[in-house]
């Protein structure tokens, strides 16, 4: 057994912390998770002071006092950046109060929007004596040059804070970086989803794809259909989400500048449905008499398409995000095949034997009517797979092992925009599936012009829930998600190296424990402040 | 993906649930776990109601109120059976239903305040009938296995366990664990009747315990020598709060190898390696060749006897790398005088023998690992030997030479649960057949029972606790129960989710096993 120490304080004595620091600068900006584009650092540091420290709106900011977004922001980054401040520990005073601005300035005054696939998460942080100047396009970038300067700040073993003169300039190579929760194998309370919302925007994530409902489970209450949940949940008031429930978790990814991205899986995985909503899922046949059983939505049915219409057309007006999400996955067609309308509908269809061109006729419908609603589809690999005509399509998530490049470059060059999510399949536990296999995936290794490779317009880590609840969701996801984070948002050559990233993702996990982020090991360790949660 | 509800409280209204259960008999006596020896149940139910619920003293039994034991144990399981009374939830008293409850506990020795030890009785009867139960067992230790079972509604149990030794290993070098983390272990071990915490409290990256006699081996070797260090108190805190759960508390302070940590504060005890013809500045296993290691030893483990009551200490004595005594001048000499020759395994045996007579003089029964056994010809018989290696037939193997040379032995290797892989795991720890290997009667009563260990390398508070539970409940029914009762995994798989829901609802971050839900999730995040 091989010894680490990964505390990120290793000092043994008390006295000479100051000194130590000072000439050794040993506290450099790379604890920064995930690495900025841009930064050059000084060793000169200024300490800070809780006391007589302040967010304030530039003078030129679009966003002034009043702006939800940046309020809170400040709020939350104050506790963050100071946590014995607000626990309550007694502060000593020191000599040193000289007080510490942070000036925010945005372009825009888009507090009350939500951030979309568009939406600019530039931003620039300049670090220098008595104050930080951020500026920003939008409030968005803002709050990810906060997360960044929150970072740069550090404590030592006195309990006075430091943050070193620094420069950054910051933006994300990705657009899209998003983490899927699965509510429908296990309900997750409401709590376990903004505690991920909270870590997320730690790691700067920006896109909640909420896998809301599937077979086991029919959680969402729908205002228009009652009865999914009410019969479709595991427990029709416990474990379900009420309106208000998705509401509070749209407005707190939203102040964290994080998109909620909803899906509604069919025509496969929704043996929940056909609890709530008789008639939507084709009756399995044994021989020539319905067996009883219940297969995958039934696609020849116009009512089908009428309950979609309406289901799509609520979710829309819950969830302001352009994009829904649509599944379209792992189609099991044996009880299409068992069922002699079914049949009788091909035949009339000249669709053959060959089912996937059902699938593709039921996803196209489905698209349609999102595309009517005025949002942008997203399918997983297989509705492009069995599907010729690509042209309904916009964004294709790639998730299927073996070689995922292969499938990812096919997608673009029919000029679909593709999200990955292969590499990042993160209920996998264990040691063949540590935080280093997340980091060393390389999205665009592909042959294919810069045009096509825009088209990727990011990944997604994904939580499935067969057997993860709120009981380990933490731990299982952080902090080997933010290993993914780092390949999404920072510049690939810059963070190849996965030796040079150990420490720094060490040093980090660290921090997320201090935030209250139940956080695992990397390996054999330390950190100056355990996990307190047990 | 197939859908498993695994709830165990399925109703939607409080009012009716006590008739509900009355007519359906939902709760069959198939959510204990460990499922008891021999249990007879009937539809026939009883209410409980929480402000007419008594536990008392047998007037025969020998333990009386003022038992510590006991007392505590009655509060506890209060609690734990009436969970949202103690919660302050308000509670309907329904005029039919008051008649009072009580649960007569006798014991027929009074060992309030012993410790438990390796030859104590866990059996005991439990009988239900209207109004009362009466619980009976030898120690009070038995008494406690009987509390847990008594959250259940049967009518008659005789139980005991099939294992005398049902340990779970804790390492608190690799990461620190604060005291709370242990101590919520060991309540959840209780409610699997898991009775020994094996504290694997040093090793290479850390020395957290903070000794008296030489307060630099923290001081110096552990992560941090005031926030990552368990003082004399914590020890003691520990200690106190197994006892109350019927818990052995069994130190391991492993030598010679895994001690880099110990080297720190405590100079001359690691041997010196060389590179060539000089020291490298880097340091291997204990020294064995210097007269000083043994005085070391000697009062450390004075002071570890006095300190820890069990009379079990755990020697370690495994993994020894070889290469930094072979490097080492003064370590070839010694050999040479000695009669070894080239065979470091003999200096190694000669190293363990020396620390296993220490334990000897202070009294103690030394446990160490099977690569002492591997490796050695002649260690004192009451020695137990600890199977860590291997696969199945390995491991049979091993119990077969172990046993026939007439150790006692206790199995770990097929419980290493800190290794994780997708999917229900748990049915591997389940399906273990600890006594599956060739030997006579007599060789199978020496396997005093078995380990499940969660190393630390990647394990820390964060994640001990989903990692741990439920599957190491999946070894204590092994440990615990009849074999031929507990052989079917798909019979035990909804029985041990039920059981998982009830730790959640006890307050145990326990991981699901598949797809599911329980009625009370958990709520701590």
């Amino acid at each position: 057994m091989s010894v680490v120490t990964s505390g990120r304080y290793t000092f043994p004595s008390y006295n000479l912390v100051f000194f130590i620091f000072l000439q050794l600068g040993l506290h450099s900006v790379e604890g920064v998770w995930p690495l900025p584009q841009s930064i050059t650092s000084s060793p000169e540091r200024y300490p800070l002071n809780p006391q007589a420290f302040y967010f304030t709106y530039g003078s030129q900011s679009a966003a002034q006092e009043g702006c939800s977004v940046l309020d809170e922001a400040f709020k939350r980054y104050f506790s963050l950046i100071f946590p014995d401040y607000s626990s309550g520990y007694g502060f000593l005073r020191f000599s040193v109060d000289k007080p510490f601005t942070v000036q925010v300035s945005v372009g825009r005054d888009d507090c009350d929007s939500y951030p979309d696939e568009d939406s600019s998460e530039q931003y620039t942080l300049s670090v220098s004596a008595g104050q930080a100047s951020l500026k920003a396009e939008t409030v968005w970038g803002a709050l990810r040059g906060l997360e960044t300067f929150s970072q740069l700040v550090y404590q030592e073993d006195f309990g006075s804070y430091y943050v070193n003169k620094t420069e950054i300039k910051d933006f994300p190579r990705f657009q899209f970086r998003g983490i899927l929760l699965d509510t429908s194998r296990h309900y997750l309370p409401v709590q376990a989803i903004l505690k991920t919302l909270d870590a997320m925007a730690f790691s700067k994530f920006n896109v909640f794809h909420w896998h809301i409902v599937d077979d086991p489970s029919f959680p969402y209450q729908s205002r228009t259909f009652p009865d999914l949940s009410a019969k479709g949940a595991f427990h029709p008031m416990t474990h379900i989400y009420t309106q208000s429930d998705v509401g509070r978790v749209i407005s707190f990814a939203r102040m964290r500048g994080i998109r909620v991205l909803p899906e509604f899986d069919s025509p496969g995985h929704t043996q929940s449905w056909g609890k709530g909503q008789s008639d939507l899922l084709t009756p399995c046949y044994s021989g020539s008499s319905p067996s009883g059983t219940f297969g995958p939505v039934n696609p020849i049915l116009p009512s089908t398409y009428k309950f979609m219409a309406t289901l799509f057309k609520e979710v829309s007006s819950v969830f302001p995000d352009s994009y829904i999400h649509l599944g379209g996955d792992e189609v099991n067609f044996s009880c299409w095949k068992s069922n002699p309308d079914v049949r009788a509908f091909m035949l009339k269809m000249g669709f053959g034997a060959d089912f996937t061109k059902l699938e593709a006729y039921y996803m196209e419908n489905i698209v349609n009517i999102t595309v009517a609603l005025n949002r942008t589809s997203i399918v997983w690999q297989d509705v492009f797979d069995y599907h010729e005509r690509h042209t309904s399509l916009s964004v294709v998530e790639v998730w299927r092992e073996g070689c995922y490049l292969c499938e990812v470059r096919r997608v673009v060059k029919a000029g679909l925009r593709v999200i990955l999510a292969s590499p990042w399949y993160l209920d996998q536990p264990g040691p063949t599936h540590n935080w280093a296999r997340y980091y060393t995936v390389w999205p665009l290794a592909f042959k294919g012009t810069e045009e096509q490779k825009k088209l990727v317009i990011g990944g997604e880590v994904c939580m499935w829930g067969e057997y993860v609840d709120a009981t380990n969701l933490t731990p299982r996801l952080w902090p080997r998600a933010s290993a993914a984070a780092e390949r999404l948002w920072s510049d690939e050559k810059q963070t190849s190296d996965v030796d040079k990233a150990f420490p720094r993702l060490q040093d980090f996990r660290c921090e997320l424990l201090r935030r209250g982020i139940q956080a695992e090991p990397l390996f054999v360790g330390h950190c100056k402040h355990e996990y307190q949660g047990v």
